[in-house]
C-alpha cells in the first residue's frame, strides 16, 4: 500500500476538521474538530515513519497524543467553568473583543 | 510457509479501503450532527478506524495507545462533559456571521486541493517499511522505547510535567469557588428555628423515602401517620421525570400479610 | 545750480565724544520709568523733564561749539561701535553732528523740554502720567537717533523708534476704542512708508555696500538714472508715511486722539518733519534725478492743498490744526523738491513751523483744559476775555502761520513761494493759493474760538491754565514772532555746506518782490473772507447741512479713508479670505483628507474584528491557503 493514499486521506480529514471548526458553534464540537485535526496529523506521522523506515515518526505521534490529552483536559475544564457561569456553550457568546 | 496464492491485494489495502470511507463519513457526521453526543460518537468511530490504520502501517504500539488513550480516555472525557453541558441541547443551524458558511466551504475546498496537490507528488519510492528499524532495535516496542528514553527523554520528561500541570489545572478550573461563605451548623439551625417561628415550617429533617419490603428507592415516598403521602420525601427531579411509586399500591402486600398475622394471632393476648 | 561738496566729517573732540549722551539719557530714563513702575509715580515726570532739558543743554553746547568753527569743519562724525558684521559688510553705528542735524536736535530737545514742562500740568490728573513721560522720553531718544545718525540704517532704527513712540502715545488712553484704533492706523500706514524706506536702504546696500551718508553721497554720482530715481521714489514713499503726505495721510487726523502734548510734540513739531529731514539729507541722490525731485514737489503741492481743504471743513480744533500741519509740511516738501535752492528754506520753515505749531497746539490744549476737554469749536466762543495768556500766545502763532509781515512764518513761507515760482510757476501758484486758504481757515479758527458769542455747554466755566502750562506757551510764542527776523540772514549760509547749496545771501529784513506783495495781498484776502463768513454773524451750534460737494469732501477728509478701504483694504481682505479658503480647503483638506482616508480605511477594515472566534479562524485558514498557494505554485515545497 503506497503512502499517497494515506496522505490524501489525512489531508481530507484535516480539511473536514477545519470545516467543523469554522462552521459549528458549540464549543465542544469545535474542540472535537481540533482533535480530528490532530489525529490527521498523527496519521501523517505514522505514514511517513513507514515511508522512510524511521521510528521517529511514531514517537512523534505518541507525544502528540500525550499533549492532546493534556490539552483536552484543560480545555474541557475551561468549557465547564464557562458553562457554569454562562449557562451556554456557544462560542459566539465570547464576542466582546469586537470593534 | 509460502502461500499457495499470492493475494492480489495486501491486508493493509483492504483495511485502508474499508476504513477510509468510514473515516470520511464519520468525520462529516461529526461536523454535521446536530447533537453534541452524536458528534462525539462519530469521532470515536473515526479514532477507532485510525487505530486500525496504524495497525496496518506497522505501528502496533500506536494502535493500542490510540484505542486506550484517545478513544478510551479522551473521548470518554468528551462524553462526560457533553453530559454535564446538556445532552439534549440541540444547536440551531442558523448561521450568525454573514457569509461564514460559504467562505468556509470555499476555503476548505481550496485547502484540500492545495494539500492534495502539494503532497501527492512527494513520494517517488515505495515505502521502506519498518522491518529494518525494528530489527536494529531488537523489536518494535524496544525500538520505540529506545527512542523515547534515549533521544527524546527530555521531551518525555516535559510531557510528564505537562500532564501533571494539566491535571492540577483541571482541578483548579473545575473547582468552582464559593461566592458566599459556607453556612456552618450553628447558623443553619438558627435559620431553621427562625423559619419555624415566622412561617411554621417544620424545623426537623425531611422524611426519608418510604421503605417497603421490596422497594428501597428514592422515588418511593414516605407515609404520614394518617396514611397520606408526605410530599417532602420525594425529590422534585424525580417527580418531574416521571410518576413515582404509589405507596398505597406498594403497601397492599404488607397489609395483606398484616391481616394474616393478625388473624393467626388473634387468640393470643400475652 | 552748482553743487558744493558736502562736508566731510572731522573727528570728535571734547564734548562731541559724549554726544551720544543726548540719546542715552532720555532712553535710560524711559526704561527706568517703565521698569520701576509705580514706585516712580511721584517723581517720574520730573526726572523725565530733567532728562529732556539735559539733552537740550548738551545740544546747545554742541551748537555753540559748531558756531565757533569755520564752515569746512562743521561736520563731526562720532563713531560709536560696530553694529552688524556679516561677511564682507560691516555696519557701524555712529553719530553725525553737522549744521543740519544740530538744528534738528535743538528743535527736538528745546520744544520737547517745553512740552514736557507743559505736560506736567496737563497730565496732572491722569493716573498714567509716569507712563506718559516715559513714552515721551522714549520718543525724544528715538527722534534724536533719527536725526543724529550717520548712516541710513541707524536712521531707520530711530525711524522705527519714533513710529513705536507715536503708536504708544496716540493710543495712550488705550481704554478708548477710538484711541486704540487710531494708534493702530498710524502704525499700519507708517508701515507702508517704512517699506519704501527699507527698499531704499536695500538698494543702497546693494549699490554701495554701505548705507552711511558719506558713502552714499560719494557714490551717488555713479548711479544709473533709473536707480537714482528709484531710490528717490523709495525715500519719498518713506517720507510720505512719516510726514503724512498724500497718499499716506489718513492717519494724521486720527492721531489727534492722543493727549494734546503728544499732538504738539510728535504730530506738529518733530516726528512728522522726519520725512523732510530724510529728503534733505538725501540731497545728493535727488541731485541726480530730476524725476524724483519733481515727484517730491508734486507730492508736497498736492498735500498742501489737501491739508488746507480739510482744515477748512473741520469743527474739531485739533483736527483743524492737524490739517494745517499736513499742509505746512506740504510746503516743506515742495521746497525740498525744488532742489538745492529750496533745502535751506524747507528747513527754515520746518523750524518756524515747529515753534508756531507747537505753540498753537499747546494753546489748543489750554483751551480744552479750560473747556472740560471739549474739542468742538462750536461750543467755544468769546474765550479771549477768560483765557488771556492763551489768547495772546495763540494769536502770535496765528499771525506767524498766516504769514503776517515780520513774523516768522512770513519769512519762511515767502521764501518757499518765491522759489517755487522761480522753479515751476504752476507749483508756485498752488502754493500761493494755499497761503490764502491757510489764512482763511486759521482766521475761522480764531474767530470761532476766541471771538463771537459764548456758545458754551452747561456747567462749563473757562479759566486760564496754571502757570506750568502758560509759561511754555509764552516761551514758544516768542520764537514764533522773532525767529524769522533772527534766522533769516543766517540760516542759508549755515546750512549751505550741509545740503550742497549756495549761500543765498539773505538779510534780517525781508526783501521786497512782486511775489511777496501778491502773497501778502492773497493772505489778507483769505483772512477777510474768513471774517466775512464767520466773524459777522452767530456760529450755528450744530453742524449746518450743506450740499456743497467741496465742504462735504472736506468734512470727510477728502474721502481718504473711503479710498483706502475700498481700493486697498477690501481687495486685500478678499485676497486674504481667498488664501485662507484655499488653505482651509485645499491644503488642510489634503492633510485632513489623507487623515480621513486613513480613518475611513481603518473604519472599514476594523469590521473584520467582529469578535467571533470562528471568523478569525476563517481568516487564518484563508491566510494559510494563500501562503500554501504561493509555496506550492512557486515550487518551493
Amino acid at each position: 500500500m503506497n503512502s499517497e493514499a494515506y496522505v490524501i486521506l489525512a489531508a481530507i480529514l484535516f480539511a473536514i476538521g477545519v470545516l467543523g471548526f469554522l462552521v459549528r458553534r458549540n464549543a465542544l464540537v469545535l474542540f472535537m474538530s481540533v482533535e480530528l485535526m490532530l489525529n490527521s496529523c498523527n496519521l501523517l506521522f505514522v505514514t511517513f515513519a513507514r515511508q522512510w523506515g524511521n521510528l521517529d515518526g511514531q514517537v512523534a505521534s505518541f507525544f502528540v497524543m500525550v499533549v492532546a490529552a493534556a490539552e483536552v483536559v484543560v480545555g474541557l475544564s475551561i468549557i465547564v467553568a464557562i458553562f457554569r457561569t454562562r449557562r451556554s456553550a456557544s462560542v459566539d457568546n465570547a464576542n466582546l473583543l469586537k470593534f | 510457509m509460502t502461500p499457495l496464492l499470492t493475494p492480489l491485494v495486501s491486508g493493509a489495502a483492504v483495511a485502508f479501503w474499508i476504513c477510509a470511507p468510514l473515516m470520511v463519513i464519520g468525520a462529516l457526521g461529526m461536523v454535521l450532527a446536530r447533537k453534541a453526543v452524536y458528534s462525539a460518537l462519530f469521532l470515536a468511530l473515526v479514532m477507532v478506524c485510525l487505530a486500525i490504520q496504524y495497525a496496518a502501517q506497522d505501528a502496533p504500539f500506536l494502535f493500542v495507545v490510540q484505542i486506550i488513550v484517545y478513544t478510551g480516555a479522551i473521548m470518554m472525557l468528551f462524553l462526560f462533559v457533553v453530559m454535564l453541558v446538556g445532552v439534549d441541547a440541540e444547536e440551531s443551524f442558523v448561521e450568525v456571521i454573514k457569509g461564514q458558511r460559504v467562505a468556509s466551504v470555499l476555503a476548505v475546498l481550496g485547502l484540500v486541493i492545495l494539500l492534495v496537490a502539494g503532497l501527492s507528488r512527494t513520494f517517488v519510492t515505495a515505502p521502506v517499511g519498518l522491518e529494518a528499524a525494528n530489527a536494529s532495535a531488537g523489536g518494535h516496542v524496544e525500538g520505540i522505547a529506545a527512542l523515547i528514553f534515549g533521544r527524546y527523554v527530555l521531551a518525555f520528561e516535559a510531557c510528564a510535567a505537562l500532564l501533571i500541570t494539566a491535571a492540577v489545572g483541571a482541578m483548579v478550573l473545575a473547582h468552582g469557588e464559593r461566592i458566599t461563605p459556607r453556612k456552618d451548623q450553628t447558623s443553619r439551625a438558627a435559620e431553621r428555628m427562625a423559619a419555624y417561628a415566622a412561617t411554621g415550617a417544620h424545623p426537623g429533617p425531611r422524611p426519608n423515602s418510604g421503605v417497603f419490603a421490596r422497594h428501597n428507592s428514592i422515588d418511593t415516598p414516605a407515609l404520614l401517620p394518617d396514611g397520606t403521602v408526605a410530599k417532602e420525601s420525594l425529590s422534585d427531579v424525580l417527580v418531574m421525570r416521571g410518576p413515582s411509586a404509589d405507596p398505597n399500591e406498594l403497601g397492599v402486600a404488607n397489609a395483606a400479610v398484616h391481616k394474616e398475622i393478625a388473624a393467626s394471632t388473634e387468640g393470643e393476648d400475652d | 545750480m552748482t553743487l558744493l561738496d558736502t562736508l566731510t566729517p572731522v573727528a570728535p573732540t571734547g564734548l562731541f565724544t559724549s554726544a551720544w549722551l543726548m540719546i542715552a539719557i532720555p532712553l535710560v530714563v524711559a526704561g527706568l520709568l517703565l521698569l520701576a513702575g509705580k514706585v516712580t509715580n511721584a517723581w517720574g515726570h520730573l526726572v523725565a523733564t530733567a532728562a529732556s532739558i539735559s539733552a537740550f543743554v548738551i545740544a546747545a553746547l554742541l551748537f555753540v561749539d559748531l558756531l565757533g568753527r569755520d564752515a569746512g569743519q562743521r561736520a563731526v562724525g562720532v563713531p560709536l561701535y560696530d553694529w552688524i558684521t556679516a561677511g564682507s559688510w560691516t555696519i557701524k553705528a555712529g553719530l553725525l553732528i553737522d549744521p543740519l542735524s544740530i538744528l534738528f536736535a535743538m528743535l527736538i530737545t528745546g520744544v520737547g523740554s517745553l512740552i514736557h514742562v507743559y505736560a506736567i500740568g496737563y497730565m496732572a490728573h491722569d493716573p498714567g502720567r509716569r507712563r506718559f513721560f516715559a513714552y515721551l522720553n522714549l520718543f525724544i531718544a528715538a527722534m534724536l537717533t533719527l536725526v543724529l545718525a550717520d548712516n541710513y540704517l541707524v536712521l531707520f532704527l530711530g525711524w522705527e523708534g519714533v513710529g513705536l513712540a507715536s503708536y504708544l502715545l496716540i493710543s495712550f488712553w488705550q481704554h478708548k476704542p477710538s484711541a486704540a484704533t487710531a494708534g493702530k492706523k498710524a502704525f499700519v500706514v507708517n508701515r507702508v512708508g517704512d517699506l519704501g524706506m527699507l527698499m531704499a536702504v536695500f538698494t543702497m546696500l546693494a549699490m554701495f555696500g554701505s548705507s552711511s551718508f558719506v558713502d552714499v553721497n560719494a557714490g551717488a554720482a555713479s548711479l544709473t538714472p533709473f536707480w537714482a530715481t528709484m531710490i528717490g521714489i523709495f525715500l519719498l514713499l518713506g517720507a510720505c508715511g512719516k510726514s503724512a503726505q498724500v497718499p499716506l495721510q489718513s492717519w494724521l487726523l486720527d492721531a489727534m486722539e492722543g493727549p494734546t502734548p503728544v499732538s504738539a510734540l510728535i504730530h506738529a513739531a518733530t516726528m512728522v518733519t522726519a520725512g523732510v529731514y530724510l529728503v534733505v539729507r538725501s540731497h545728493e541722490i535727488y541731485a541726480h534725478t530730476v524725476t524724483a525731485q519733481l515727484a517730491v514737489a508734486i507730492v508736497g503741492t498736492v498735500t498742501l492743498l489737501a491739508g488746507a481743504w480739510i482744515g477748512c471743513a473741520k469743527d474739531d480744533i485739533k483736527k483743524v490744526l492737524a490739517g494745517s500741519t499736513m499742509s505746512q509740511i506740504g510746503y516743506m516738501m515742495l521746497a525740498a523738491g525744488i532742489g538745492p535752492e529750496g533745502y535751506a528754506f524747507a528747513i527754515f520753515h520746518l523750524l518756524t513751523h515747529g515753534f508756531f505749531k507747537a505753540n498753537m497746539f499747546l494753546g489748543a490744549g489750554s483751551v480744552m483744559h479750560g473747556m472740560h476737554d471739549d474739542v468742538n469749536m462750536r461750543h467755544y466762543g468769546a474765550l479771549r476775555k477768560y483765557m488771556p495768556y492763551t489768547f495772546i500766545t495763540f494769536a502770535m502763532g496765528y499771525l506767524a502761520i498766516i504769514g503776517f509781515p515780520m513774523f516768522s512764518g512770513f519769512y519762511s513761507k515767502d521764501h518757499i513761494i518765491e522759489t517755487a515760482f522761480e522753479h515751476q510757476p504752476v507749483l508756485g501758484l498752488c502754493a500761493l493759493v494755499g497761503a490764502g486758504v491757510t489764512a482763511f481757515y486759521m482766521t475761522r479758527l480764531m474767530l470761532m474760538t476766541f471771538f463771537g458769542e459764548k456758545r458754551w455747554a452747561q456747567g462749563v466755566h473757562p479759566h486760564e491754565s496754571p502757570a506750568v502750562m502758560w509759561i511754555p506757551l509764552v516761551l514758544l510764542a516768542i520764537p514764533s514772532v522773532i525767529a524769522g527776523v533772527v534766522m533769516n540772514a543766517w540760516i542759508g549760509a549755515w546750512l549751505a555746506p550741509a545740503v550742497g547749496a549756495e549761500d543765498p545771501h539773505l538779510h534780517w529784513y525781508p526783501h521786497l518782490s512782486l511775489i511777496g506783495i501778491v502773497t501778502t495781498l492773497v493772505v489778507a484776502a483769505g483772512a477777510f473772507l474768513g471774517w466775512w463768513l464767520f466773524g459777522r454773524g452767530p456760529i450755528p451750534a450744530a453742524v449746518p447741512y450743506t450740499s456743497n460737494l467741496a465742504i462735504i469732501a472736506g468734512r470727510n477728509d477728502l474721502f481718504g479713508d473711503a479710498f483706502n478701504e475700498n481700493v486697498l483694504m477690501k481687495p486685500g481682505q478678499a485676497v486674504t479670505a481667498a488664501v485662507t479658503a484655499v488653505d482651509k480647503s485645499v491644503i488642510d483638506g489634503a492633510v485632513e483628507g489623507s487623515a480621513q482616508l486613513a480613518l475611513g480605511f481603518g473604519a472599514g477594515l476594523r469590521r473584520v474584528q467582529n469578535g467571533y472566534v470562528r471568523s478569525y479562524g476563517l481568516t487564518m485558514i484563508v491566510g494559510l491557503f494563500v501562503i500554501g498557494l504561493v509555496l506550492v505554485v512557486g515550487r518551493l515545497v
